[in-house]
């Protein structure tokens, strides 16, 4: 190659898909890359060895700073950016960890924008700014031991007390779960189900950590336990009745995993493609062999297809055109995909592939828990199946 | 109190820089361009002067329009505005004729009561530029600062090179370079970035400037690049076999490249 030259080939974006983002997205992309590589990226493999996420709440303000929490929302101290610049900050977050991306998608997908959705101005004023700022850290309740795909049986109930309402049940699977102030829990009343915004200091709650988990390790799992705990009136969310509110708190955090389970991809190609290089079997590096190249290629396509999709689906967003069914879609797809991604990587670095000294297996596990999470695959491919023939295979 | 900070796009250090065949100037295309980490540093204590004692911060680019990539990085960061010297006939303006240059532009400004500078660009690294311009404004300079204070009409650095650290205080107007000590520069924030977008970048060609084009590009440049040659690879260590006198060996090949 000549010096000087500079190819027209990337291979960091074999698609020029870059081009396609703003000077303001690519700034968005920088930041949150500095962040991560500087806050984050030298040391998430020892929290995850060790099984926890120290210093979460400095954490969470420096997101809060940079404006990432909640950052697709608008007023109460949220940054107001579009729907594809928030995918470019997932990308970014889990192409570091996919626990750092879980504990923002829960934040500001989740907890914020449920009572941003569909809370009081009371409640938005008293609890966003501060969510925003990363100062107040939240967690959402739906998911329960025996009820995880098919919330609508869910069994934490809400009866109301004079004008009081009391809540009893149990929630589990709860990301930021013991490290939170606040918790929105899903509950049944006798109107249907309802959103509760609760303190976590409230007595009665309580959020033991779950521990041996074998993915997310680096992100607080927990449960919540909800015995006889009272809450005023103003605790419910008032604009929402039945399993719409928590469902279209799901959609807006599922759009963020089509991001940010391809930010996990892109990283294991990424190591794939620098261990190969320098890597020599056979008197030659990896990457001159036929079969490392093929998989290095099925990786590329597997990724930047990925990243197509994420911003197509991210583009019908902010055009207020996307559909449930294609976030089912987007989901089912780049999860799967990253998986993928995230074995081959793990084959072409050999036993290193199983280290923690590079982020592949990391990722690989990580991405386990993506997979069922937030929708299992299955619900996933169940919901476009439903789209597509007008039979609900799922329900009876 | 009004700063201008002065910034410069260089080819991102993790990059591989070259040098272009024909004219020994930066091959600016080879390389992924950012705003010099030296001057997000000098752009952060602009920054925190102007939290502490209000006023505006102003960016000071002189560069090839792709420059202004580097200037929306200030923006970003919090400057309120930017002034963009850019014209092709600068292309390969050697220190001396940058330093003339920025102080015509700084010239056309209002009441600047501070300049903050890199002490030395990661791609240039001649280090020369803020004090020339101090000499050419006929303001006192304050080189290498690792930390600036500001107190009514006076700045306080200390001043840290080789031979120590020394504190230096200078009425202002003043010229101030700074180190890599100097803070921990932030990170720009989606709302800074959005708030960029809006931000005035004014451009300036050398005749808005009052800039005589005799005494810049490669034509006015002071001093000529004759030749170039890729930097030798690495040589093998040194070894010291211990024969008593390690110690002392080991500070004193330490002390001969300033390391103690």
């Amino acid at each position: 190659m000549n010096a000087g030259f500079r190819p027209d080939f990337d291979p960091r974006d074999p698609l020029g898909i870059d081009d396609e983002l703003t000077t303001e997205q690519l700034a968005v992309r920088e930041s949150v890359r500095a962040l991560c590589r500087d806050r984050v990226g030298p040391y998430v493999g020892d929290w995850f060895e060790r099984g926890e996420l120290p210093a979460a709440r400095e954490l969470a303000r420096e997101l809060g700073k940079l404006g990432v929490l909640g950052m697709h929302l608008d007023g109460y101290g949220c940054a107001g950016m579009s729907a594809v610049d928030y995918g470019v900050a997932c990308e970014e977050l889990e192409a570091c960890d996919s626990g750092l991306r879980s504990l923002v998608s829960v934040q500001g997908s989740l907890a914020m924008f449920a009572i941003w959705r569909w809370g009081s101005e009371e409640q938005k004023q008293y609890w966003l700014p501060s969510m925003a700022a990363g100062e107040t850290i939240g967690c959402f309740g739906l998911t329960e031991p025996d009820h995880g795909s098919d919330p609508a049986s869910m069994r934490t109930s809400a009866r109301r007390d004079g004008t009081d309402w009391v809540l009893n049940g149990r929630k589990m699977w709860i990301t930021n779960g013991t490290i939170a102030d606040v918790a929105v829990v899903w509950a049944t009343t006798e109107e249907g189900i309802r959103g509760f915004v609760v303190p976590t200091g409230t007595p009665g709650f309580s959020a033991p950590e779950i521990h041996h988990k074998l993915s997310l390790r680096a992100s607080v799992t927990s449960e919540l336990v909800l015995d006889e705990v009272r809450l005023p009136q103003d605790a419910v969310l008032p604009e929402v009745v039945g399993l719409r509110g928590p469902l279209s708190c799901l959609n807006e955090a599922r759009y963020g995993i089509v991001w940010g389970a391809n930010g996990a991809a892109h990283s294991c190609l990424r190591a794939a493609l620098d261990y190969s290089t320098t890597r020599e079997q056979f008197g030659k590096p990896l990457a001159g062999h036929q079969l490392t190249q093929s998989k290095l290629a099925d990786m590329a396509v597997r990724v930047h297809n990925g990243r197509l999709l994420a911003l197509h689906l991210g583009r019908r967003k902010d055009e207020g055109k996307l559909l449930p069914q294609q976030v089912s879609f987007g989901k089912l797809d780049n999860v799967r995909g990253a998986l993928e991604v995230a074995r081959t990587a793990r084959t072409v670095l050999g036993a290193n592939g199983i280290s923690l000294e590079y982020p592949v297996m990391r990722h690989m596990t990580n991405l386990e828990s993506v997979l069922t999470y937030e929708g299992t695959s299955e619900m996933h491919a169940l919901t476009i199946g439903a789209a597509m023939t007008g039979v609900q295979a799922f329900r009876d | 109190m009004n700063i201008v900070v002065l910034v410069k796009q260089v080819p991102d250090t993790w990059s591989e820089r070259k040098l272009s065949d024909s004219d020994h100037t930066l091959d600016r295309a080879s390389a992924d361009a950012v705003l010099d980490e030296i001057n997000e540093r000098a752009v952060e204590e602009a920054l925190l002067a102007k939290e502490a004692h209000g006023g505006e911060v102003t960016a000071l680019c002189m560069g090839p329009e792709r420059a202004t990539e580097a200037i929306r990085k200030a923006l970003s960061m919090g400057a309120d505005k930017a002034v963009h010297l850019s014209d092709e006939a600068l292309h390969g303006t050697d220190a001396v004729g940058t330093a003339k240059a920025l102080a015509k532009v700084v010239g056309t400004l209002e009441s600047v009561d501070m300049i903050i500078a890199g002490n030395e660009s990661t791609d240039g690294r001649s280090g020369a530029v803020p004090a020339m311009l101090a000499e050419l404004l006929g303001w006192p300079q304050l080189t290498y600062a690792r930390s600036l204070s500001l107190d009514g009409s006076t700045v306080t650095i200390e001043r840290e090179t080789d031979a120590g650290v020394t504190s230096v205080r200078a009425e202002l107007p003043a010229v101030v370079s700074v180190t890599e000590k100097i803070n921990e520069p932030r990170y720009p924030s989606f709302k800074g970035i959005m708030a960029a977008k809006k931000k005035p970048v004014s451009t300036l060609t050398l005749a808005d400037a009052g800039i005589d084009a005799g005494e810049v590009g490669l034509s006015g440049a002071l001093t000529q690049m004759v030749s170039s040659a890729p930097a030798p690879p690495k040589e093998a260590g040194q070894q010291v076999t211990d024969e008593g006198d390690g110690g002392t060996r080991i500070v004193e090949f330490l002390s001969g490249k300033n390391l103690v």
